[in-house]
């Protein structure tokens, strides 16, 4: 447990200072995502920033220095009954949740129970200038500013060094129950999403393999109704089964050799008609595609699907791995950049190219 | 900043007149009159015209012409808002959305709708409603409230805590940018690539973009909602029941709390048969299926009962559970009824404050010789004090802005905030240099630069000029709260 925010404060006056570039790193273990870092630039070590800064069960809200690791909140959170919401992913015990936010990283639950962005409630920022920002708050409802804090979601480290963040967490649901069923992939899409337009307690539903698997979570009695009233067997080992989900540990998501690539589509969309295998999350809105292939092709097939692709894990990591953006937006994110830091120090073209 | 436009009001007229209906480019005085204010009503100001366009295009072409003349714009939809955040500039334009009022598409199976930004928000849900389906957020000026002005402002309402704000219930929005140009933010996926563009622009209160479409989630409506009223004898006991009932795993899908000046007020109002000798009131809604609200509403009986409520009462048909809400709904107008004037303030607190700040209001009603009465979601720690006043009284509304504005130090003291869903606007901009330093302040600044780089889209509102900052701290009386923000920012 320490606060070395002052320390990092000062290697980011220096890099400004001495015409440097920093790529942030917390565990280290997300070095995957995103473009080729740059190798010319130093390296900004927030996982020793580490540390419960301040934690009230009954207000539902953690707040946490940035380099803290997901496996030492979550052993916090579960003496008082309490988990993350957004199951994040662990890419190996050293997953931070500063890391987590920067990748906007979620697991199986988040149509329902929310995102990592969504349970955010505030930060703090060390931008560009090393000003040591606090944005948002620790309270459910802050409309006082500009949400700076959601803005980090996704942005790769690219607009300043999340220090602290403060969170929403909720109770663990008291029981849950996974039913399991053989189904082809042309008809589960229309299947989950009937599902999930019931008022019942699914908290989680994807398809591999010609089987669907759906997740009921809450109150027992609720749980244990609806799984009399849906079709399915009930799955031993459920929740080991949505861990290896939650941390990308199933089988679809082994080995290196062919890339990994990220549908973001909407839930109803047809499944594009490419040459590999498919893992179909979120009830449709997830997919995850592994098959050769180059952005801009399978570029028309997301936005098709009304949504996007990036790739996330393998393939070409020098060229762009995020969906190409319009101008007008490309114009937009490139002043923002500059806003929060304007000599271009930290994770230069680690998200975007241009950016 | 703006500079002083390039244009005479007569010169804009007819540019705008030439692609849009002469009759909707309003420039007399008695056709603006209605626009000079939105629910802040304390605040007006008459705008140099006001614009009412009906295509996307049109918005563009306004937006190109106002840029290049600096020209400031203020985006309205019904004009509800609380923070005068729609109050007209004198030297620019008003630009009403009230002609994009088409829901556009809804599809069941997706549990999506396509709105028009002029869309009401009550009308999503009624609409939706024949495929089981509702919209979540629900903020109380909901008849009127339009799904743009619900995004400018990140609108919330009472069933926050599990169902979250604006922000978590759209998908995408369809902007104009200050310089014309049509962007799409978000898509129909859930987290697209890159830095959250969606959730920089829900709250931005107009100053970023102007929203021509919104893309939101649709829930299943629950099986069963039944909800627990629960009276207490003292606002430590009510405020401790809030945590009690959360520390059992239980996340309501409404929780409400009044104290004893609301109470009776909304008691004469709905006569909705509430405790009227209770010192607070908590009303727990818990929804789901069947099964799951029968478990939960045993325990949160149970809860109350232990943690000493002198009442508690279940509702036992939907029309007990209207009648239950309908005094909460209605205090806002029963407050109305026992003043001329109330003034509805908007902070946030960390939900173990509840009872210190209700007991200092006491203290700082007493001090300012004006009555307060509270209302409370205490799922997610927003507080309404209403405060009550005569505007035809001199140098009362001043006090009472005073007064406000002490209420709001509280709350950032406190660990909260100047304003949980209302907005800044125009009424909270000095609160802004309590919660936030320059620093801050200054990177809010270069964030809407980035998106508006002349400073067209509603200037003045959200954020303060740094220059008005320091005169308000060094505001004596203010001198003990500037401490404590210095020392959360060490």
């Amino acid at each position: 447990m320490a606060d070395i925010s002052q320390q990092l404060k000062e290697q980011v006056l220096q890099a400004r200072d001495s015409g440097h570039k920093l790529n942030i790193v917390g565990g280290g273990t997300k070095a995957f995502m995103g473009r080729e870092a740059d190798t010319d630039a130093g390296t900004l070590n927030v996982g020793e920033h580490t540390g419960i800064v301040d934690y009230h069960p009954v207000e539902l809200v953690l707040t946490v220095r940035a380099g803290t690791p997901l496996s030492e909140i979550e052993a916090t959170l579960a003496e008082e009954g309490q988990c993350l919401h957004f199951e994040p992913p662990h890419f190996g015990a050293a997953s931070t949740i500063g890391g987590t936010l920067a990748c906007n990283l979620s697991g199986p639950g988040r149509p329902w129970a929310g995102s990592v962005r969504d349970q955010v409630l505030g930060i703090r920022l060390l931008n560009g200038k090393g000003e040591h920002l606090r944005f948002g708050g620790q309270v459910m409802k802050n409309v006082a500013g500009y949400d700076v804090s959601r803005l980090q979601a996704g942005a790769l480290g690219t607009l300043g060094v999340i220090t602290e963040i403060s969170m929403k967490v909720m109770p663990k649901p008291a029981a849950s129950l996974t039913l399991v069923q053989e189904m082809g992939m042309d008809e589960v899409i229309h299947y989950m999403n009937s599902r999930a337009a019931e008022p019942k307690p699914i908290t989680a539903a994807c398809w591999v393999d010609g089987k669907v698997y759906l997740r009921l979570a809450g109150a027992k009695s609720g749980v244990e109704a609806t799984a009399e009233k849906w079709s399915g067997e009930v799955m031993e080992q459920g929740d080991q089964f949505w861990q290896q989900v939650q941390d990308m540990q199933h089988a679809f998501f082994a080995g290196n050799d062919v890339p990994l690539w990220r549908f973001s589509v909407g839930s109803t969309a047809a499944t594009p008609e490419l040459e590999g295998n498919w893992f179909i999350d979120w009830a449709g809105s997830q997919r995850w595609f592994r098959g050769a292939g180059q952005l801009k092709e399978l570029e028309p097939a997301a936005r098709a699907a009304g949504g996007q692709v990036s790739l996330f894990r393998g393939g070409d990591r020098n060229g762009e791995v995020m969906h190409h953006q319009p101008e007008a937006l490309k114009g937009i994110q490139r002043r923002i950049k500059n806003a929060f830091d304007p000599d271009n120090i930290f994770n230069p073209g680690r998200l975007y190219s241009w950016l | 900043m703006t500079t002083k436009p390039k244009v005479s009001k007569a010169e804009l007229a007819e540019q705008f007149r030439a692609f849009i209906d002469p009759d909707y480019v309003i420039t007399d005085d008695e056709t603006m009159k209605p626009y000079e204010c939105d629910g802040m009503s304390m605040y007006c100001e008459m705008p140099l015209l006001v614009v009412l366009p009906e295509t996307v295009e049109q918005v563009q072409r306004v937006m190109r012409i106002c840029n290049e003349n600096a020209v400031p714009v203020v985006a309205r939809g019904a004009g509800t808002g609380l923070s005068a955040g729609a109050m007209p500039n004198k030297e620019g334009v008003v630009l009403s959305l009230a002609k994009f009022n088409r829901i556009v598409e809804i599809d069941p199976l997706a549990r999506t709708a396509r709105l028009q930004p002029g869309v009401r928000n009550l009308a999503i849900s009624e609409e939706a409603a024949q495929y089981g389906l509702y919209y979540g957020p629900d903020p109380s000026s909901q008849i009127a409230c339009t799904i743009g002005g619900n995004v400018a402002e990140n609108s919330g309402g009472v069933h926050c805590l599990k169902y979250g704000l604006t922000v978590h219930n759209i998908l995408s929005v369809e902007m104009v940018t200050a310089e014309g140009d049509v962007v799409t933010v978000g898509s129909d996926g859930l987290d697209g690539c890159g830095m959250d563009l969606l959730a920089l622009m829900t709250g931005s209160e107009g100053l970023l973009g102007v929203v021509t479409e919104v893309k939101v989630k649709l829930l299943p409506k629950p099986e069963v909602a039944q909800v627990v009223m629960a009276g207490f004898d003292d606002v430590q006991k009510g405020g401790d029941a809030v945590g009690g009932i959360i520390s059992h795993g239980i996340i309501p899908g409404g929780l409400e709390m009044m104290d004893g000046h609301a109470i009776v007020a909304a008691d004469d109002f709905a006569q909705a048969g509430y405790p009227r000798d209770a010192k607070a009131l908590l009303l727990c809604e818990v929804d789901g299926t069947e099964e799951e609200v029968h478990e939960h509403i045993a325990q949160a009986e149970e809860v109350f009962r232990k943690l000493g409520a002198t009442s508690v009462r279940t509702s036992q048909s939907e029309e007990e559970r209207a009648l239950l809400w309908k005094g909460r709904k209605s205090a806002f107008p029963a407050v109305g009824r026992i003043s001329p004037d109330y003034y509805c303030m908007d902070g946030t607190i960390p939900r173990r404050e509840i009872a210190y700040v209700l007991t200092e209001m006491e203290k700082m009603s007493e001090e300012f010789g004006l009555r307060v009465a509270n209302v409370f979601h205490a799922g997610d720690g927003n507080l309404h004090p209403l405060i009550l006043f005569d505007a035809n009284v001199p140098g009362e509304f001043e006090r009472t802005e005073a007064f406000g504005s002490r209420i709001l130090e509280m709350c950032v003291e406190v660990g909260g905030c100047i304003t949980g869903e209302h907005g800044v606007g125009v009424e909270k901009i000095r609160q802004m240099a309590v919660q936030f330093n320059d620093e801050e302040l200054q990177q809010f600044h270069d964030v809407k630069a980035a998106f508006d780089p002349a400073g067209i889209l509603n200037p003045g509102k959200g954020v303060p000029a740094l220059r008005f900052c320091q005169e308000y701290r060094s505001l004596e009386h203010k001198q003990h709260t500037h401490e404590h923000t210095e020392a959360a920012h060490g």
